[in-house]
């Protein structure tokens, strides 16, 4: 039924992208297995949906090629390749019903209409629409729609399902519910998800592996794990929620094996972390998240502050201050604190990772 | 105080306020310029000079120098369309895709600020026996049929029909391309289809109903061909259009009356045309021509 039935791994070898002399996606270079669903991250501009469009056959490569196992197929038209691809818009077609959707893809193909009949109903029940089968796309809720676009995608038995910010024009809510729901269909496909994407939380939950871009290029490739505990550069620990960035003075290094433990002083005061980069001359950056951070007593090691908002979260206090020479800090804290009181605020060193500070 | 809603909050329900009240010039206009006209024309029609009510519907029917316009002016009028239309659609698919599509576009729209006739008398200049083109064509040896000729006959007036028909189907039709989002043909192109199959299965359908009013517009404009008959057909034979015959009986024959019966035996024929597209555009799709939520 599908020549690609049995692949085993989608590899891009220096994919890149120009527009005129920008260059959109510089040598993109990954291997994904069959069963993993992969996120490209980035802020919007970083190159995440060139590279989708890239493997898609939408966008011809200007650099470098793609390969499922060892058949290349960056040469083939979009229409060859049997990709499944969920536009950020849906893109369904208006004027044909939900089931003639699901079903465009298998009719391109000539499935006789008796074999194609159950592949449609199993991919409508997939996304559990088979009350809405016989509606127009725009007789349905933007979640449904998506859920149309889902299945229309799935209905051909892609090798690769590549969707683009497919989430984004749904609400808060459905969105969560459609991340689980887009979680649960790729793990009963067993095929390969692309997902792309500019909303960490959204990479971190679906993801078994996580490619962040920026400008073009790859900043980092990891699980969503190695992402969120140990970002390999100061503007990804800046996107995964490493919301103080302390600047200061390098004025210690030991080399352990895997990290360089430094400590960065602020004025009399000193903090003791570990380096994600190599760092060179005296300035650094200490990166800490803010539930990292605690109020320590006086001989310990940390910085002082002045609390200058307080607001209440629930579960603890959300508190923001800033140090003597001016840096802002964002830490939790269990009790309401006196705005204008002077705070010790310390981070346990394998919370605290420096980056270069130039 | 009164339960009832005040009579203004009333009528501002169902749609009347002050803003209504812009409406009247224009539908005063309408009225004076368009409507009163026409009702006229069609009271003046059923006022034959021989005194009975249909006497000018009779006379035009029995008179196969009369009946024979619509015959000619469709021969003339549906084929244009249809070709216009033919070449509207591929171009404006290209052009849709450009970067210099204002370029282009204006390029293509520039025969219509020229008018019919300097069209015409461009076209006698240049396909007229002692025009670059007939001249050429004698040169290398293929203008010696003898009868050859491109002026003062039907395709002098089909040419200039089409030039100074297409822009404005292809500006309708453009308008209509470009609403289509462009993600629909890459849906299909990822779902396998090709690119006759995404024009036939996504295109075509959600571009009909455009296509329907396109062909109305574009037909009802070719239809009153006047100038153009005149100057590049043969006035009195086979260009002898409906509206020459209504020309000559309101200012040749003086029989304002028997004018205005043609003039409505035209409308007619319009109507019948228009309607039956439109009827045909019923069938069709007229959703939003959009993938889903923008």
């Amino acid at each position: 039924m599908n020549a690609n039935a049995s692949f085993k791994t989608l590899r891009l070898d220096q994919v890149g992208r120009d527009f005129g002399a920008m260059h959109a996606l510089r040598d993109l270079s990954f291997e994904i297995a069959r069963g993993e669903f992969v996120a490209l991250l980035g802020p919007s501009g970083c190159g995440k949906s060139t590279a989708l469009n890239c493997i898609a056959g939408l966008l011809p490569t200007s650099h470098g090629s793609i390969w499922l196992d060892d058949r290349r197929i960056d040469t083939l038209a979009s229409e060859d390749r049997g990709f499944g691809m969920v536009f950020q818009n849906y893109a369904l077609f208006p004027h044909m019903s939900v089931r003639d959707n699901v079903g465009f893809g298998l009719r391109m193909r000539r499935v006789p209409a008796t074999q194609a009949a159950p592949r449609i109903e199993r991919a409508i029940a997939t996304v559990q629409l088979e009350a809405q089968a016989h509606k127009l796309p725009g007789q349905l809720s933007g979640g449904q729609q998506q859920r149309v676009a889902i299945a229309r995608a799935i209905a051909i038995d892609p090798p690769l399902v590549l969707m683009d910010e497919p989430l984004s024009n749904l609400d808060a809510k459905l969105r969560l519910e459609m991340r689980a729901e887009i979680r649960r269909i790729h793990q009963g496909l067993g095929c390969i998800t692309i997902y792309v994407t500019h909303d960490q939380d959204e990479a971190l939950s679906l993801a078994d592996r996580i490619v962040v871009l920026r400008d073009g290029a790859v900043r980092q490739i990891g699980t969503p794990q190695e992402l969120y505990a140990k970002p390999a550069h100061l503007d990804i620990a800046d996107f995964m929620g490493f919301r103080n960035q302390l600047r200061g003075t390098l004025v210690q290094q030991n080399a352990f094996p895997a990290n360089v433990s430094v400590g960065l002083q602020f004025g009399d005061s000193t903090l003791f972390g570990f380096t994600r980069e190599t760092v060179s001359g005296g300035q650094a950056v200490a990166a800490i998240r803010p539930e990292d951070m605690q109020i320590v007593g006086a001989g310990e090691a940390g910085v002082d502050a002045i609390v200058d908002a307080i607001e209440y979260r629930g579960r603890s206090f959300f508190a923001s201050a800033h140090m003597k020479d001016g840096q802002k800090l964002y830490f939790a804290s269990a009790d309401r604190l006196e705005l204008g009181s002077v705070v010790r605020l310390g981070a346990s060193p394998q919370h605290v990772l420096v980056y270069s500070g130039a | 105080m009164s339960d009832a809603p005040a009579l203004r909050t009333r009528l501002a329900a169902r749609g009347f306020d002050g803003i209504t009240l812009l409406v009247l010039p224009a539908a005063l206009l309408i009225a004076g310029l368009f409507i009163y006209p026409f009702a006229y024309g069609l009271y003046l029609s059923f006022r034959p000079k021989d005194g009975s009510v249909f006497g000018n519907y009779l006379k035009f029917i029995a008179d196969p120098y009369l009946y024979e316009t619509i015959g000619r002016t469709l021969w003339l009028a549906l084929p244009v369309t249809l070709l216009n239309l033919f070449f509207a659609v591929p171009v404006a698919f290209r052009v849709r895709l450009m970067h210099r599509q204002r370029l282009l576009t204006t390029i293509l729209v520039l025969p219509i600020t020229l008018g019919t006739v300097l069209v015409a008398e461009g076209m006698l200049n240049y396909f007229g026996p002692q025009g670059w083109f007939m001249r050429s064509l004698h040169l290398i040896g293929l203008a010696n049929f003898g009868s050859f000729r491109l002026v003062h006959n039907y395709w002098g007036v089909f040419i200039s029909l089409i030039i100074t028909g297409f822009p404005f189907t292809f500006l309708l039709t453009l308008s209509y391309v470009t609403g289509i989002d462009p993600a629909l043909e890459q849906a299909a192109a990822t779902l396998g289809a090709r690119a006759m199959e995404r024009f036939r299965a996504v295109f075509l359908p959600l571009l009909a109903p455009g296509m329907a009013i396109t062909f109305c517009l574009s037909f009802v404009q070719a239809y009153a061909v006047f100038p153009s008959a005149v100057l590049l057909g043969q006035a009195s034979g086979e260009t002898r259009v409906i509206s020459i015959a209504a020309y000559q009986a309101a200012f040749e024959q003086y029989d304002y009356s028997m004018a205005s019966a043609i003039a409505m035996i035209m409308a007619a024929v319009q109507l019948v045309i228009v309607t039956a597209v439109l009827a045909l555009r019923a069938l069709a799709y007229r959703g939003p021509a959009g993938g889903g939520k923008g």
